[in-house]
């Protein structure tokens, strides 16, 4: 956490543009981001978080769905049933798309730094 | 039956009769116009040279309001077909047999649909059917085999069916998918048919864009239809919705139909397409219920009746 702190500051002395972005990403390297699924639709939509972090999804909805990966980027969720959750961490930065396999038109974007 | 309807009586007929439709209503569909009579009343039956079943979405593995006895109204969809005085030659089950692609939900269900009194049992898969897997399980049980992508045909008493699989390799953002393989196999199967032929395709997710918004749709069903569009009588068949829906388009006529397990809104009716949770346990069986369509040996056409739960 301290480590990373430096070199926002370090980025922020380099560039106002850049520090504005690392300011915007999921503050705390262990805490997990949560996304809900709900009402069809994956809450927040887009997210942004730092490399490490451990992205949990919640499936709130009566219906199944699913976390899977467009184009295999990473570890796509089985069929998560009503009250199920899902987790994996994104170590890597990069922008990983995924949908609901049952109900395709459901799609989140995941922004890791 | 009535022969010299112009196309425009028969359409207002149509219209007339929507509001019939679910009560029990015969369809009579003739040149892709669809004529409605009382139930009871029609000499459809006798004349017919044979009749089918389909029933749709029973979802096998789903244990919540308003339905937690998904086997139980199966059984009761499968006992009215049983009671009817002609056996069906034959059952299609449109898709969503299971809630999850378990295993054992796909042991449960094959082993209900043994109770079934029917020649035999076509299935296509839903999106439900396929999770995790891209349908393994399902066409290793349920699969035609006729082709390596699971899609198939067959001809009865003149009538060609064709079975199609819009529920796999999904994109993001996207409706049901047919595919370019599919589709080419498709045209080539109706190559070689007379334009009188009648046809009957059947799939899972509905072949017309009835509410893309929730994904009630398929991506490339355009395609699919310009290659049926040269036949005097198409029935397009389909599920996934669980109520029903109508459309005709020229000769070409869509159904989906209901659940046998719960009913979901109408479309654009709240938030999404989950269950219909507030249907009371003593309503649930009007929302569910089966599909006879009878062959009708005079001109051809194909007489459609959806039968509510009792």
């Amino acid at each position: 956490m301290k480590r990373w702190m430096v070199m926002a500051c370090a980025v922020a002395f380099g560039g106002a543009v850049v520090s504005c972005m690392a300011a915007d990403v999921a503050s705390s390297k262990n805490k997990p981001y949560e996304v809900a699924i709900q009402n069809f639709a994956f809450s927040p939509k887009t997210i942004t978080v730092r490399a490490g972090t451990r992205v949990v999804w919640a499936n709130r909805d009566e219906e199944p769905h699913t976390v899977t990966s467009a184009g295999n980027q990473f570890t796509s969720s089985k069929a998560l049933d009503s009250g199920d959750i899902y987790a994996t961490t994104f170590s890597k930065p990069g922008t990983y798309t995924y949908y609901c396999s049952i109900h395709p038109m459901m799609v989140g974007t995941i922004i890791v730094q | 039956m009535d022969t010299d309807d112009s196309r425009a009586d028969g359409r207002r007929q149509f219209l007339k009769c929507m509001a019939w439709a679910g009560a029990g209503t015969l369809w009579l569909m003739k040149s892709g116009v669809l004529q409605a009579q009382p139930p009871g009343s029609s000499s459809a039956a006798k004349d017919a040279t044979f009749s089918f079943v389909q029933i749709s979405d029973s979802h096998i593995g789903f244990h919540k309001a308003p339905n937690p006895d998904v086997v139980g109204t199966l059984r009761r969809s499968l006992a009215m077909i049983n009671v009817q005085s002609t056996r069906p030659a034959f059952l299609l089950h449109t898709g969503d047999l299971t809630h999850l692609s378990k295993p054992e939900e796909f042991d449960t269900l094959s082993g209900v649909m043994q109770e079934a009194r029917v020649g035999r049992s076509f299935y296509v898969p839903g999106e439900h059917d396929v999770i995790g897997d891209n349908g393994a399980e399902f066409f290793r049980r349920f699969g035609e085999k006729q082709s390596a992508g699971g899609w198939y045909s067959f001809d009865q008493d003149g009538v060609h069916f064709v079975g199609l699989i819009n529920v796999l390799n999904l994109k993001a953002g996207g409706l049901g998918s047919l595919g370019a393989d599919q589709l080419a196999w498709l045209k080539k199967d109706l190559a070689g048919l007379s334009a009188e032929t009648p046809v009957v395709v059947f799939a899972h997710m509905p072949l017309w864009p009835l509410y893309p918004q929730w994904g009630w749709g398929t991506d490339d069903s355009a395609e699919a239809l310009g290659y049926l569009k040269r036949f005097g009588s198409v029935t397009v068949l389909n599920g996934h919705i669980h109520q029903i829906q109508q459309k005709v388009e020229g000769s070409i006529t869509f159904y989906t139909a209901r659940s046998t397990a719960y009913p979901q809104p109408a479309p654009g009716d709240g938030p999404g397409p989950g269950p219909l949770q507030s249907v009371k346990p003593d309503a649930l069986h009007r929302y569910l219920g089966i599909r006879d369509v009878r062959h009708v040996r005079v001109g051809g056409a194909l007489a459609v009746t959806d039968e509510v739960m009792a």
